[in-house]
């Protein structure tokens, strides 16, 4: 019923994923975002940024656009119905934005337990380069599986 | 903002109301594809009654009170703990106040203490970030 523990320390596949303009556009208009420097490349380019940039959550959808195969919830056995979302941290070194090419790689650091294995906790880390390699964003998240 | 002390509290952040239209939108437009938040049938199958919003959707939201106060470039850090499940038609009340203003890699930085609460008070997010002032 629990979650290997084989899969601490496990590292997911290099994934790549496209910054695309349009999916910014989605993801302001979806989180009632009114700030044009999120949907307007003329209003950003004057706010001082390269292109559209991503805003400060949008790291964590570029690793649902691109999911991991190696490592995954999925490849743990775990169904998406018994999930919960329990934490989740960035943080931020340098600007992602419309145009980037991302590398995301994710490693499992720590899967713990709760109320007597009622819950687990799966901890997973995840960074993402740009096309120049650098670091651009690292995350943290926590995911909390239901038994 | 580099006037800020502790103890400021940023403009808040108050969502309408959140629509199942609203939830379908973010799930094409954040990526997350759980059912969980879309579909009824898929979360009555889990012992869940309605389909309940994604905590990302209420992350976002809390992150617009720092990016309303601050460019974006400035904010070093930000994550918050989930505390309780987002019910759809639940309206999203975000704040921020200053916790600790210090000196970090060569620049003033503020901490700042983030909540996210729904109708009757309940807080869901839970949270803190680190943005540059200088």
């Amino acid at each position: 019923m629990g979650v290997d523990r084989k899969f601490i320390g496990q590292t997911s596949e290099d994934r790549f994923v496209d910054v695309e303009a349009g999916q910014l556009r989605l993801f302001a208009k979806a989180t009632g975002e009114t700030n044009p420097v999120y949907t307007d490349e003329a209003a950003a380019k004057a706010a001082g940024y390269a292109a559209l940039p991503a805003p400060p959550t949008f790291a964590f959808s570029l690793g649902l656009l691109a999911p991991a195969q190696k490592g995954s919830i999925s490849e743990m056995g775990v169904n998406i119905g018994n999930v919960l979302h329990g934490e989740q941290r960035f943080d931020y070194h340098a600007p992602i934005h419309a145009g980037d090419r991302i590398r995301l790689k994710t490693e499992t650091v720590d899967i713990y337990e709760k109320k007597g294995g009622a819950l687990e906790f799966i901890v997973q880390d995840t960074t993402a380069h740009n096309q120049n390699d650098v670091l651009c964003v690292s995350a943290r998240t926590v995911i909390v599986v239901r038994h | 903002m580099s006037n800020l002390n502790v103890g400021d509290r940023l403009a808040p952040v108050v969502t309408q109301p959140i629509s199942r239209y609203t939830l379908a939108m973010f799930c094409g437009g954040s990526g997350d594809h759980n059912p969980m938040h879309v579909d009824i049938d898929f979360a009555k199958s889990f012992g869940m009654p309605d389909v309940f919003a994604h905590g990302m959707l209420s992350m976002a939201y809390l992150a617009q009170v720092l990016t309303k106060s601050f460019p974006q470039q400035a904010i070093r850090s930000y994550g918050v703990r989930f505390a309780a499940i987002t019910p759809v038609k639940a309206t999203v009340t975000c704040n921020g106040e200053v916790t600790e203003i210090f000196e970090e890699a060569g620049e003033t930085r503020a901490r700042l203490a983030l909540t996210a609460t729904i109708d009757g008070g309940v807080v869901t997010l839970q949270g803190d970030a680190v943005v540059a002032l200088t």
